[in-house]
């Protein structure tokens, strides 16, 4: 492996790693809307919040990449890959942590909100300076497994055609015909982003457990 | 838009399509397998009283759950035959899938094990039951039930994650859908009607998995 395979794999890290960050920050901001609206009480917005996550949970990402990137073009948005594909990650994004922070807005004691409702405290407030900061520490180990998700994920727009660090791996594989080392080094990559997050996660989790005794 | 939908070609692939949502189940049936015998089998290694291989499991599943099912079947299947391990696509698949799932069914069936109280055992035995009475009773039932909710959302899981196994050209519904696409170009009705049947076969194995818990799982607790 020369060093421009090398520094062409580095440029695909570069994508995997801009996906992902794009799908996860962009998707936090849709999920932290869907878990709201899911716990909202307007029972026509739970609904329709729940089909959306039912939809995302119950179908392939690789479906919801295609369809979003084909629909797209079809509503006349001519959008390039790159564009299409970080929107299809948000939808996806944006279903799997809706799901995950209505969890831990429903596992935030009853007490905690009613007491706010006592305090006379509105919607915002309560939400901002009650629940969520509870929610949030209740929901981290779930967030950051997912986001471990979502990294290997952003795997399947090599498939569509889009150049990360998958893609790159399959097309210096190609060329150098050294599959088992360039797979072994893209598998390698994408651990080392995984790994760290993973333990991290784990630690929260015993740390919840703990503070939960 | 003036783009005017046309389902026409969806509609006469259906048969080839159902014939794919037949390859997606087996596939990932065949996966759901090969994962709970990786998966009991890994358990047992994983507590067992050589270090290595404690080491050994521990790896496999952090090595498993940290790197992508893509990355995983394109080593199968492009990189094994560099050391002489040649495998069909199918056969490929399914092995990827197995490896995949049987990393975190370990995980699940572990947590299961150790969920069960050795004084629950102990009070088996004060009891006078007889020693495969106790396994059935005491430990593996409570333990299928503590395990049963992850473990068959995880099967629902792998049985989405078959629709990568096209990037390989296995026989299952994703690379169907993709051989009618390049025949018609209606890209987006082939792949909105291919994403509303894994909708429907997700949505079947959760009722199926939901009677057999309602039939077998459930019990009073007190």
């Amino acid at each position: 492996m020369d060093k421009n395979q090398i520094l062409f794999l580095l440029g695909g890290l570069r994508w995997t790693l801009a996906l992902s960050a794009i799908g996860f920050v962009v998707g936090s901001v849709a999920g932290l809307g869907v878990a709201l609206a899911r716990t909202s009480g307007w029972r026509w917005l739970e609904r329709s919040m729940a089909a959306y996550i039912a939809l995302f949970q119950g179908t392939p990402l690789l479906m919801q990449l295609f369809v979003v990137y084909y629909g797209l073009a079809l509503a006349g948005l001519k959008l390039d890959p790159w564009a299409s594909v970080s929107i299809g990650f948000t939808l996806h994004a944006g279903a799997f942590l809706g799901e995950i922070w209505r969890g831990s807005i429903e596992a935030v004691p009853r007490g905690q909100v009613e007491a706010a409702k006592a305090l006379s405290l509105n919607y915002l407030d309560r939400m901002r300076d009650v629940v969520l900061p509870q929610a949030i520490r209740i929901s981290l180990p779930a967030t950051i497994g997912f986001l471990v998700q979502l990294i290997k994920g952003t795997s399947l727009a090599a498939i569509i055609g889009f150049t990360e660090l998958m893609r790159a791996g399959t097309i210096v594989s190609n060329q150098n015909f050294k599959p088992l080392l360039v797979l072994g080094l893209v598998c390698a990559l994408y651990f080392a982003l995984c790994w760290p997050l993973s333990l991290y996660g784990a630690w929260l989790e015993r740390r919840l457990v703990t503070a939960a005794r | 838009m003036n783009y005017q939908f046309d389902f026409g070609p969806v509609l006469e692939g259906l048969p080839e399509l159902l014939w794919g949502c037949v390859g997606t189940l087996s596939l990932a049936l065949s996966g759901m397998v090969l994962a709970l015998i990786i998966g009991i089998g890994g358990v047992l290694l994983r507590d067992s009283r050589v270090a290595a291989l404690r080491r050994l499991v521990i790896s496999f599943v952090e090595a498993i759950r940290n790197t992508p099912f893509l990355g995983q079947i394109y080593f199968i299947f492009f990189a094994l035959p560099m050391v002489g391990i040649r495998l069909d696509p199918t056969l490929t698949a399914i092995i990827a899938l197995g490896v995949n799932g049987g990393a975190y069914a370990i995980e699940i069936i572990r947590g299961g094990v150790q969920s069960i109280n050795k004084g629950q055992i102990e009070a088996g035995l004060a009891l006078g039951l007889s020693r495969p009475l106790i396994f059935r009773l005491i430990v593996l039932k409570p333990a299928l039930r503590a395990i049963y909710p992850s473990l068959t959302s995880q099967f629902i899981m792998l049985t989405l994650t078959t629709s990568i196994a096209s990037a390989i050209s296995a026989y299952e519904l994703t690379s169907v859908g993709q051989a009618i696409e390049t025949n018609t170009f209606r890209s987006f009705e082939v792949y909105g009607v291919v994403t509303l049947l894994y909708l429907a076969m997700s949505w079947m194995l959760m009722q199926m998995f939901a009677r057999i818990n309602a039939r077998y799982l459930s019990y009073p607790l007190k």
